[in-house]
C-alpha cells in the first residue's frame, strides 16, 4: 500500500465544550399553541372535536353516574334516566360462571384468583424465562382440574360451564396451544420437505379460506358423525380444537413472517459453530422471529379473546350469551343497554391490558425502544 | 504490526485437503478444479477480485456451501452428505463472517457459551470460564453483560472471533473479517488475528489488507474466475508476481 506521507501537523487539536440545548418554550399555553392551534387547518380541527366531546360526554357521565342509580330493585330503576347498575351487581355471579353450581363456585373462584396472580407476575415481570412459560402450561390444567373436578372433588359437567369464565378457558387454551401449533405450522411451511411444506400450506389456507362460524359449525355438528362412535369427544371439547385450529393457521402466517426477517448469516453462524440445525431453529431462529412479530401476534390473541364470543351459535353459554341471558330476566325487563354496556367494557378492559402488555414486552429486551 | 511472525509449520500433517473440488451456482461455475493443502500451523491468505470463489471455497471447507465434485478432507474426515460428519467438521473449523452474525437476542456471554454448552454438552460453568478467558484474550470482558447491538463493529467482530475460539478449533476462517468495519477498527480486529496467528492457530483468510498478509501469510493465493491463479510467499507473491492476472490486480489495490 503506497503510504499517504504527510508532515506531522504543528497545531494540537482541541476538541469544542458541548453546549446544552437551546431551552424551549414550554407551559401550558405554548403547549396548546403548538400542538392543538398551529395554522387555521388544526385551528378547526380541534375545535370541531371538543364540541363534539363536550356534547357528548355530559350525556355519558349524566347516564353513567349523575342520573344512574346504585341501590334499589327493577322499579327504583324504571323511574329514573340513568344507568341501572343494582341489576349488574345481581347479575355478576351468573356473568361470571353461568349456571355452575351455587355450592362450588368457590373452585373457579379458586382458578381466577390464580389467573390474577399469574397475570400480575407476568405484567411486573416478576418471574421470566422456563418458569414462565412452565407456569402459564400449568395454569390452564389446574384451571381445568378446579372447574370440572378431579382427585376426588365432585364432577361438574362442561354443559354447566358458563360466563366470563368460559371465555377465558377458551381464549387462554386456544392461545397457549395455537402458538406453538402456529410455530410449528410456520417451521413447516418454511424449513419441511416438499411432502410436510405441502400439508401445513394446505392445512393453514384451508382453515384461512373459512369463517370461524363454519368451523365452529362443522367441530360441533359434523365432526361427530365422522368419528368412530366408540370416541366421544364432548362438545365443548370439540369447539376448543375448532379454536385453536383457527388461530393456530393465523399464528402461522404471522410467525412466518418472522422467519422471513431473519438474516441467513444468523443460521451460518450457528451451524458454522457446530450447533446442529434443530437446536438452531429453537435457540437462534424461533426466538427472534417470534420477537419480531411480537405486534401482530399479541393482536391474533386478542382477536382470539373476542372470537369466543361466537360460541354462542353452537349452543355455549359464555360471558356474551349470559349478558344476553340476564337482559331477558322478568324481573329486569328494559335495562339491555347496561348489559351490553358492562359486556363492552369487560372485553374493552381485558383486550387493553393485553395490548398494554404487548406494547411493554416490544420495549423489553435488546431491540426494544427503551432498552 | 511490523515484525514478520516466525511460520509455526513444524510437522507435515495435513489439517485440510481439498482435492479437484468444483462447484456451480446454478449455469454458473464457481469454483474450478480447486486443490489447496494446508498444513497443521500454516496461514494462508486468499485475494482476488469480488465473485472469484474465493470465499465459496472457504465456505465449502465447513460445508456452508455444498461442493458438486471432488473431495474436502478435514481433520481426516471426509465432508460428503452425512450430517454427522459435517457436525464434526463445524465443530472443529471455527469461522468469522464479514458481517459478525453475532446473536442479537443474547448478551456477550450467551453468545460465548451458546455453542459450547449445545453442541459440546459443557457445563454451563465451565462454558462460561471459558468465555470469559476468550473475552480477556480479545480485550473485551468488561462487555460481557451487554448485547452485541450495544457495541461498535470492531468490538463486535473481536467477540465473533472469541465466539469461534470457544469451541476449541483447531481451524480458523476468516471471510473478509474487516470488510464492514470502519477504518479506526480495522486495526483493533488485525491486533486479534495476528495475535492469534502468533500463538500458532492454522488460519485461511480471505481478506485484501495486504500489510496483514505480509505479516503473517506463509502463502498468499490469488483467485479469478473460480480459479487458483497463482500462489508463493508474500514476499515473492507482492514484489514479484509471475503472472499477468497477478500483477494487474495487485497493481489495482496498492495504487490508491
Amino acid at each position: 500500500m503506497t503510504q499517504i506521507t504527510s508532515e506531522i501537523g504543528t497545531k494540537t487539536f482541541e476538541p469544542l465544550a458541548a453546549r446544552g440545548a437551546p431551552t424551549q418554550h414550554i407551559g401550558p399555553l405554548n403547549w396548546l399553541r403548538k400542538n392543538l392551534f398551529k395554522g387555521w387547518l388544526n385551528s378547526l380541527t380541534s375545535l370541531v372535536l371538543i364540541g363534539v366531546l363536550l356534547w357528548v360526554l355530559p350525556v355519558m357521565i349524566n347516564w353513567l353516574f349523575l342520573d344512574a342509580v346504585f341501590r334499589g330493585n327493577g322499579e327504583v330503576c324504571r323511574q329514573s334516566a340513568g344507568a341501572c347498575w343494582p341489576f349488574i351487581y345481581e347479575k355478576i355471579p351468573v356473568l361470571m360462571v353461568g349456571v355452575y353450581p351455587q355450592e362450588l363456585i368457590w373452585r373457579p373462584a379458586v382458578a381466577g384468583v390464580a389467573l390474577l396472580a399469574l397475570v400480575y407476575l407476568t405484567f411486573s415481570d416478576r418471574i421470566r424465562g422456563f418458569v414462565l412459560i412452565g407456569a402459564w402450561l400449568a395454569l390452564p390444567l389446574f384451571a381445568l382440574v378446579m372447574i370440572g373436578g378431579a382427585f376426588g372433588m365432585t364432577e361438574v359437567n362442561q354443559s354447566l360451564w358458563g360466563g366470563l369464565m368460559l371465555s377465558i378457558l377458551l381464549a387462554l387454551v386456544g392461545v397457549i396451544v395455537s402458538i406453538p401449533l402456529g410455530v410449528m405450522l410456520a417451521l413447516g411451511r418454511f424449513y419441511g420437505s416438499p411432502l410436510v411444506k405441502a400439508l401445513c400450506i394446505g392445512f393453514i389456507e384451508l382453515i384461512r379460506g373459512v369463517p370461524l362460524i363454519t368451523i365452529l359449525f362443522m367441530v360441533s355438528v359434523m365432526m361427530p358423525l365422522f368419528l368412530p362412535p366408540e370416541m366421544i369427544i364432548n362438545n365443548l371439547m370439540r369447539i376448543q380444537i375448532g379454536m385453536i385450529f383457527f388461530s393456530a393457521a393465523y399464528m402461522a402466517e404471522v410467525i412466518r413472517g418472522g422467519l422471513q426477517a431473519i438474516p441467513k448469516g444468523q443460521t451460518e453462524a450457528s451451524l458454522a459453530l457446530g450447533v446442529s440445525p434443530n437446536h438452531t431453529i429453537l435457540f437462534v431462529i424461533v426466538p427472534q422471529a417470534l420477537r419480531h412479530v411480537l405486534p401482530p401476534l399479541i393482536g391474533r390473541c386478542i382477536a382470539l379473546f373476542k372470537d369466543t364470543s361466537l360460541v354462542i351459535i353452537v349452543g355455549l353459554l359464555d360471558f356474551l350469551g349470559m349478558i344476553k341471558g340476564a337482559a331477558l330476566d322478568p324481573d329486569w325487563l328494559g335495562f339491555q343497554t347496561e348489559a351490553y354496556f358492562f359486556a363492552a367494557f369487560v372485553y374493552w378492559l381485558i383486550c387493553y391490558s393485553l395490548s398494554r402488555y404487548g406494547r411493554a414486552l416490544e420495549n423489553r429486551g435488546p431491540n426494544g425502544a427503551k432498552r | 504490526m511490523t515484525t514478520k511472525i516466525e511460520s509455526r509449520v513444524t510437522t507435515g500433517e495435513t489439517v485440510i485437503e481439498v482435492a479437484k473440488v468444483n462447484k456451480w451456482f446454478g449455469d454458473f461455475h464457481v469454483l474450478k478444479d480447486v486443490s489447496l493443502s494446508v498444513k497443521k500451523g500454516e496461514r494462508i491468505v486468499i485475494c482476488g477480485p469480488s465473485g472469484s470463489g474465493k470465499s465459496t471455497l472457504i465456505r465449502c471447507i465447513n460445508h456452508l456451501e455444498e461442493h458438486q465434485e471432488g473431495k474436502i478432507t478435514v481433520n481426516g474426515t471426509v465432508l460428503d452428505e452425512n450430517l454427522k460428519n459435517i457436525t464434526n467438521v463445524r465443530r472443529e473449523v471455527g469461522m468469522v463472517f464479514q458481517q459478525f452474525n453475532l446473536f442479537p437476542h443474547m448478551t456477550i456471554l450467551e453468545n460465548l457459551c451458546f455453542a459450547p454448552v449445545w453442541a459440546r454438552n459443557m457445563p454451563r460453568k465451565e462454558a462460561e470460564e471459558t468465555a470469559v478467558m476468550y473475552l480477556e484474550r480479545v480485550g473485551i470482558a468488561e462487555q460481557r453483560d451487554k448485547y452485541p447491538g450495544q457495541l461498535s463493529g470492531g468490538q463486535q467482530q473481536r467477540v465473533a472471533i472469541a465466539r469461534s475460539l470457544c469451541m476449541n478449533p483447531s481451524v480458523m476462517l476468516f471471510d473478509e473479517p474487516t470488510s464492514a468495519l470502519d477504518p479506526e477498527m480495522i486495526k483493533e480486529v488485525l491486533d486479534v488475528m495476528v495475535e492469534l496467528a502468533s500463538s500458532g492457530m492454522t488460519m485461511i483468510c480471505v481478506t485484501h489488507e495486504m500489510s496483514f498478509a505480509r505479516l503473517v501469510a506463509d502463502r498468499v493465493i490469488f483467485m479469478d474466475g473460480g480459479e487458483i491463479v497463482e500462489e508463493n510467499t508474500p514476499d515473492k507473491f507482492f514484489d514479484d508476481p509471475q503472472i499477468d492476472r497477478t500483477q494487474k490486480f495487485l497493481s489495482q489495490i496498492l495504487a490508491h
